[in-house]
């Protein structure tokens, strides 16, 4: 027996597939640097994440200084985006804005999917019964549209940042329960699952061990896709004077302030605006490239070249 | 078959009138089971401690089924499995899972029986965790190091993942793995039907020594009938969920009394085309029924160039001995 | 005599997200009027490539045919234009596939795509076709034509796909059969059945007949003359029985000796090929096989041989004399 040489990459047998689960970390962030607008999706996710933990190094003054003789005025050296209707200057609220946007959006969605990975994982393990309370639950669940599902959260838990995010994720767990027990249905079926069984692997060593990193795979794209919808719902929630409560700013919040002041400082209602834009569509363009970088290895799934 | 050879302490493994039926079932809201499909039907044999039974058919026999019945990976509808003196049909999985590490199983495909995420130190290693056959982690390795000598794999790869190996050595892997609880019985599911021609020679070998080494006992399914011939002492041969014939290697090949046996063995080509010229090549009309329908009376009888009286149409025979041999076929026609 | 196929240098390659793969490094050899020609080899030797490429069914990008000749009826086949190359297939050039499972639309009845090639290159009419079809399955053994002819691909078994694969082969008389790992997929005794109706196929009607297997034994049973094939090249050919009796390439000689034969004694143990099938993106300098091979010399590692003379019609590419 002579194997004693390293094995041979790249043989014709690994010509033949090329699995999500086998392309690494390095590979995929490579591929997304690749392409232009996930490049430039990743970069602003990176600025926004950034100013979310400088702010306070980063802002001017501190968001809820008021100075009520400079009051609703346009950009100008002391204020470069301005004051609002308190005096409250623009680019300090917007700073620290990002803060509340970013927490929401990586707890909120780490939550939901996290909580929803392992309901997803159970009902499609055990199958059976726990698999259709499971399954109904979710339709339950689902029966309601996102904003309206916040709204009905903030009714019953009351208003403030924690209870955003309790509510989106228990809008979100629903959407990756689906996702992972679909994975999770096909997963079980292959032989290496199997093979965990005849070892004298228990139940839960197969599922946490041997089915839940292989069934993940199709959640980063939807991970990222995610955080961009927390931001949306975030914002909407405190639009809708909801979630974060004043003096604590929120894109969302001053947005809505500022859309009574539209003639006179559009600037106010302008940027937050552009920020939420900014970073919701950061977020997809990311999760596009992710899917994207997975994609041509699933489709390449199979092909033979002999 | 059983009553007359009952030195149970010989075998290791004894099953009897062993069945998996899968149910058909029909409905949306009240499912109502219709039918079922008999994978395997009744199946009787025994395996000696040290022996290599080969399990040989084409699909839709119920070798594979079979084999995971066996280890319970599939429960039996029907029949008991003795593992020694050990009952596993009445056990709960529970109870079955510490006897797991007695009898392994060797998966056929070595592209999907390793699983991805891990590397192959910890596919190898973690049924030595499972059954705590290891005092911490570094003796673990250890043994998992050795074992990949053993198998003829670099052991400074353990940290290797599986794609990063070819087909034959993930299959060592495989072999690793089954041999790290030190098993005494060990399934081998087509091991090397996925391979190159080659490669295959190496892990039959790897396969032999390892069985003289460690005093293994293996049940070899694979629908290769020279691949069986080789490396079993016995060969079952199964159709449509039957054994139509059990005898040794060179019984078999000498006097195979079944008509599907003969069949099969005419449809093996020989890569010599000097022989090739001289065989007879009596082909075997048809296709394998449906198992979801199969034939009355004797399964075999639509395709069988023997089959001329009545009784095969009616009856299905059963496993008889052959005088004086340890030759069983289930023929109405043989002997 | 003039052969019916001449394969001149035929060179192949993939450009793969690693680098560039030649799957098919020079190869040549002909292919006479009814005769069998086994080309054999193991997974990533180029055997498949090699004969998707005579026909331009190689997908470009990634691959392509990037040298060579091809001459089949004195026109080299390499320097068509599409649309001449797809008037050859399936008329002149017929080709079977390995996976009867996937090979025929399922939306179409078996009646339609057996007829299909009579349609496309004798402007038969669809009536005319479908009365083809039903003679067509009559001569592959499958009973019950007239309401065969109506029914669907999922109706049928593996071996029953594969007979239609046969009969579509079939329907415009071709001169040559492409038979590319034509029974792997399915059991033994359809394998048997199935080859031996091809093999009574082109006797009856003079069709020469590749096979592309990697079964030492199918190759033996029908193959009158032998192709060896190794990392994109030909490394053995000549007549089977030669070949057989007296395999003059290391590699050759390292595959006989380690299949099991069924007429063997089964003491014998068998004699692997050390090491495994090469990395196309890293192919050992100088000879291919010389890594694995037992007879290698200091010569192998940086001088590649050429296929040689050994015998009467049977060539070798090695520089050793193996018979010592």
């Amino acid at each position: 027996m002579s194997e004693s040489e390293k094995p041979a990459l790249a043989t014709t047998e690994s010509l033949e597939t090329r699995r999500i689960s086998q392309v690494g970390m390095k590979a995929l962030v490579r591929t997304l640097l690749k392409h232009k607008l996930s490049r430039l999706g990743l970069t602003c996710i990176c600025l926004l994440i950034l100013m979310a933990i400088f702010a306070p190094v980063l802002a001017p003054y501190h968001p809820n200084d008021q100075d009520l003789y400079n009051v609703l005025k346009g950009p100008s050296k002391e204020h470069w985006l301005g004051t609002d209707n308190v005096g409250r200057d623009l680019l300090s609220r917007i700073l620290y804005g990002a803060r509340v946007s970013m927490t929401v959006a990586t707890f909120a969605t780490l939550g939901a999917i996290m909580i929803g990975a392992f309901f997803g994982l159970l009902a499609g393990f055990k199958g059976g019964v726990i698999d259709s309370i499971i399954m109904r639950t979710t339709d339950t669940f689902m029966v309601f549209p996102g904003l309206i599902f916040i709204l009905m959260m903030a009714a019953a838990l009351g208003p403030g940042m924690k209870n955003v995010v309790i509510a989106i994720i228990l809008f979100g767990w629903t959407g990756a329960a689906r996702i992972i027990r679909g994975q999770v249905l096909a997963v079980r079926e292959e032989p290496y699952v199997e093979a965990a069984k005849a070892s004298g692997a228990s139940e839960w060593r197969i599922m946490f061990k041997y089915v839940l990193p292989n069934s993940i795979a199709p959640m980063i794209v939807v991970t990222a896709l995610a955080m961009g919808a927390a931001v949306g719902m975030e914002a909407g929630a405190a639009f809708l004077g909801i979630g974060v409560q004043p003096p604590t700013p929120s894109w969302g919040r001053e947005l809505r302030t500022g859309y009574s002041y539209l003639e006179r400082v559009p600037l106010f209602s302008i940027a937050p605006g552009a920020l939420i834009t900014l970073a919701i569509l950061s977020f997809t363009l990311v999760g596009d490239g992710l899917r994207d970088a997975l994609d041509p290895r699933i489709r390449g799934e199979g092909k033979k070249i002999k | 078959m059983m009553s007359e050879n009952n030195e149970s302490k010989d075998y290791l493994v004894r099953v009897n009138g062993m069945s998996v039926y899968f149910p058909i079932s029909m409905g949306i809201i009240r499912k109502r089971v219709i039918g079922n499909i008999k994978a395997v039907d009744g199946v009787s044999f025994a395996i000696r401690q040290g022996e290599t039974l080969g399990l040989v058919g084409e699909s839709g026999c119920g070798k594979t089924t079979t084999g995971r019945a066996i280890l319970q990976l599939q429960r039996p509808t029907g029949g008991e499995v003795f593992f020694g003196e050990t009952n596993l049909t009445r056990l709960e999985e529970k109870d079955i899972r510490p006897l797991r590490r007695e009898m392994q199983m060797i998966f056929q495909d070595p592209f999907s029986s390793l699983n991805p995420r891990m590397s192959v130190g910890e596919i190898i290693g973690d049924p030595i965790k499972m059954h705590n056959l290891a005092a911490n982690n570094r003796e673990c390795r250890d043994q998992v190091q050795e074992l990949m000598r053993i198998v003829g794999l670099n052991p400074g790869a353990i940290d290797w993942f599986p794609h990063e190996f070819s087909g034959g050595q993930r299959q060592r892997v495989g072999v690793a793995r089954a041999l790290s609880v030190k098993p005494k019985f060990i399934v081998c599911d087509e091991p090397v039907s996925a391979l190159d021609v080659s490669i295959q020679a190496q892990i039959i070998n790897l396969l032999e020594d390892l069985q003289a080494e460690f005093n293994l006992t293996y049940l070899f399914i694979a629908h290769d009938l020279a691949v069986v011939r080789h490396i079993s002492d016995r060969i079952a041969v199964m159709y449509l969920g039957d054994i139509v014939e059990i005898a040794t290697r060179s019984e078999l090949y000498r006097n195979p009394a079944h008509p599907y046996t003969r069949a099969l063995l005419a449809a093996v080509p020989i890569p010599d085309p000097v022989v090739e010229a001289q065989r007879v090549h009596t082909l075997l009309q048809g296709e394998v029924p449906s198992p979801l329908r199969p034939p009355g009376g004797c399964k075999f009888h639509p395709r069988c160039p023997m089959a001329d009286s009545p009784v095969c149409a009616n009856e299905p025979p059963a496993l008889t001995r052959l005088k004086g041999t340890e030759h069983w076929v289930s023929c109405h026609k043989a002997g | 005599m003039t052969p019916l196929l001449e394969v001149k240098n035929l060179k192949t390659q993939f450009l793969t997200d690693d680098g560039l793969v030649t799957a098919v490094d020079g190869i040549s050899y002909n292919l006479f009027e009814g005769e069998t020609l086994g080309l054999v080899g193991e997974s990533g030797c180029g055997k498949s490539v090699s004969a998707l490429s005579l026909i331009n069914l190689i997908p470009n990008p990634p691959g392509k045919v990037v040298g060579g000749e091809v001459f089949f009826e004195g026109r080299d086949l390499l320097k068509l234009t599409d649309n001449e190359v797809r008037a050859v297939r399936g008329d002149k050039i017929a080709m079977i596939f390995q996976e009867p499972m996937t090979s025929l639309n399922p939306v179409l009845t078996i009646g339609y795509q057996i007829g299909e090639p009579l349609e496309v290159h004798r402007g038969a009419t669809r009536e005319e076709a479908l009365r083809e079809s039903v003679n067509l399955l009559a001569k592959v053994q499958i009973s019950e034509g007239q309401t065969r002819v109506k029914s669907y691909p999922h109706l049928f078994s593996g071996g029953m796909r594969q007979r239609v694969m046969i009969a579509m082969g079939l329907a415009c008389n071709p001169r040559m059969i492409i038979a590319d790992e034509p029974t792997t997929a399915l059991d033994v005794t359809i394998q048997a059945q199935l080859l031996e109706l091809m093999k009574g196929l082109t006797r009856e009607f003079g069709t020469s007949l590749i096979i592309i297997t990697h079964n030492l034994g199918v190759v033996a049973r029908y193959a009158d003359r032998v192709n060896v094939m190794y990392a994109g090249r030909i490394v053995e050919k000549g007549p089977a029985r030669d070949i057989y009796a007296d395999p003059r390439h290391p590699y050759t000689i390292g595959l006989m000796a380690s299949v099991p034969r069924l007429d063997q004694d089964t003491k014998v143990k068998l004699i692997p090929i050390d090491g495994q099938p090469p990395d196309l993106l890293h192919i050992p300098s100088g000879c291919s096989f010389h890594p694995r091979c037992k007879y290698a010399v200091e010569r192998c590692r940086f001088d590649r041989p050429e296929l040689t003379v050994v015998s009467e019609n049977h060539e070798a590419a090695c520089w050793v004399d193996v018979r010592k």
